[in-house]
């Protein structure tokens, strides 16, 4: 059974530190190996990294102040990320989670993945207890809300999904220390959302911008994937898979990251159906790992060049 | 009469601060939370009515003292209790239950005495709240 919760002594109010320790401040929120991790696991996204390190600072700084006593309001952290479809939103997100809870600013550091659907509600009614449901979720952690705009339909007046960002909007507001909205979606669109909903906008602390991977971080981010798995490729594949990758980027639904994921999860069928194929072969592990340029060189992407 | 039950019983009334390191005890252990409210104080009176569902899945406290929150503006003259419900296989209980809100004047019980057959007395407990209509036991119905 729980032991109750018996008040501890009021203390002296501990006087706040007149100097502080940068370095070992620095240390004790453990975040370097967060960054750390992120530059290893992110291929480029230079601009994104480079935004959440001085995010990360400006919330160390911030943590300072509050211990000096100097912090006068909570920081606003809501978030607002845009970019093309699989260029690290979601992933970025779940590492911001990380950092926020190491530095303090959330209490549990979860991360709630939501898009219209979760939010709004098909009849009156029942929209409040939706949000309001997701809501309670992500208390203490961060409610991420991929493609923003669609809560928003101006061509339908009587809409839920404006009853749903009424309520958000208030929660942004009144429970900053309760929980960090991200919101994501592509560039257009977010900047048409918010210019309809100005209130999203001001209580947003941090835009950041994903840019397109060139075709050189698409190769490397597919050789990444692959490592993972313990995959690779050979040299005659690795140079059909660069042509792929510049082909398939003119091609309709490119999606970034994503797109490499899933061309290697169908070069990874192909490989095994080439194994398989020939059941009298001794195999090495070397053939097991080795994709080879016929098994990219059989994608369709090619055939519709 | 103070009406005391379920865990602290023994305690003063925890406040906000107390109830909150309590539900976040219930959520660390996987407990799905429930606030539920009453103006039949009767002991015996066990299904109070429901604020809302129950709340499965939370990670954080803060979202349920928002709704007791709600529950206290609007109920706030009745009885509030919070229980913990441990859906794991062989519990499927109650885990812990503590009252969270009371009414300002609690009028307490009355023992009645029914004389039966011979000597025989049956005894019953009637609460003073309950002589008035549900919903406006306590206070003005406010
Ligand atoms: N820079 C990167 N380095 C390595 N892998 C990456 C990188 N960016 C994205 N990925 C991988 O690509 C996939 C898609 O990424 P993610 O889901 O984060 O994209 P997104 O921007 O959220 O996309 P969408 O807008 O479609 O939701 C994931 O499997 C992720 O691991
Ligand atoms: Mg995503």
């Amino acid at each position: 059974m729980s032991e109750p919760a018996t008040q501890p002594p009021k203390e002296e109010a501990a006087k706040p530190p007149v100097s502080i320790d940068l370095r070992k401040e620095f240390e004790a929120v453990e975040i370097e190996a967060v960054l750390a991790q992120l530059d290893q696991e992110l291929i480029g996204l230079v601009p994104v990294k480079t935004r959440i390190r001085e995010i990360a600072s400006l919330l160390l700084v911030e943590r300072i102040r509050q211990k000096m006593a100097l912090a006068t309001t909570f920081p606003t952290l809501h978030m607002s990320f845009t970019g093309n479809p699989g260029t690290g939103k979601t992933t970025v997100a779940l590492r911001m989670a990380g950092i926020l809870h190491k530095l303090g600013f959330v209490r549990r550091g979860h991360v709630i993945s939501v898009t219209r659907d979760d939010l709004v509600g098909q009849y009156i009614g029942h929209t409040a207890p939706k949000t309001k449901e997701i809501l309670k979720k992500a208390m203490g952690g961060v409610l991420f809300i991929d493609e923003a705009y669609y809560l928003y339909r101006p061509e339908n007046e009587r809409d839920y999904g404006q009853e749903s960002i009424e309520i958000l909007l208030q929660v942004m507001e009144s429970q900053r220390e309760d929980l960090v909205v991200i919101l994501a979606g592509y560039a257009d669109r977010m900047e048409k959302f918010f210019q309809s909903n100005p209130g999203f906008r001001s209580r947003i602390g941090h835009h950041i911008d994903f840019p397109d991977y060139s075709d050189a971080e698409l190769l490397k981010i597919a050789e990444l994937m692959l490592q993972e798995q313990n995959y690779k490729f050979s040299p005659g594949a690795r140079a059909a898979f660069e042509n792929y990758i510049t082909i398939r980027k003119s091609q309709p639904l490119f999606s970034n990251a994503r797109s490499i994921r899933n061309a290697l999860d169908r070069m990874r069928l192909r490989q095994a159906n080439r194994l398989v194929a020939d059941l009298d072969r001794v195999l090495t592990a070397d053939d097991i790992m080795s994709l080879e340029a016929s098994d990219v060189l059989a994608s369709r992407v090619f055939s519709k060049a | 009469m103070r009406v005391t039950q379920g865990c602290f019983s023994f305690l003063p009334d925890l406040t906000d601060e107390q109830i909150t390191a309590q539900v976040q005890y219930c959520l660390d252990k996987g407990w799905a939370v429930n606030i539920e409210f009453t103006d039949d104080p009767h002991p015996r009176n066990t299904y109070w009515e429901m604020w809302g569902l129950p709340m499965f899945d939370l990670r954080d406290a803060a979202g349920i003292m928002k709704e007791l929150a709600e529950c206290r503006r609007v109920y706030g003259d009745r009885y509030i209790r919070m229980s913990g419900f441990d859906s794991a296989h062989g519990w499927e209980s109650v885990r812990i239950s503590f009252i969270v809100n009371r009414p300002k004047d609690e009028p307490g019980f009355r023992l009645q005495r029914q004389e039966v057959g011979g000597r025989s007395i049956r005894y019953t407990t009637v609460s003073y709240a309950v002589d008035r209509p549900e919903g406006e036991r306590y206070g003005d119905g406010a």
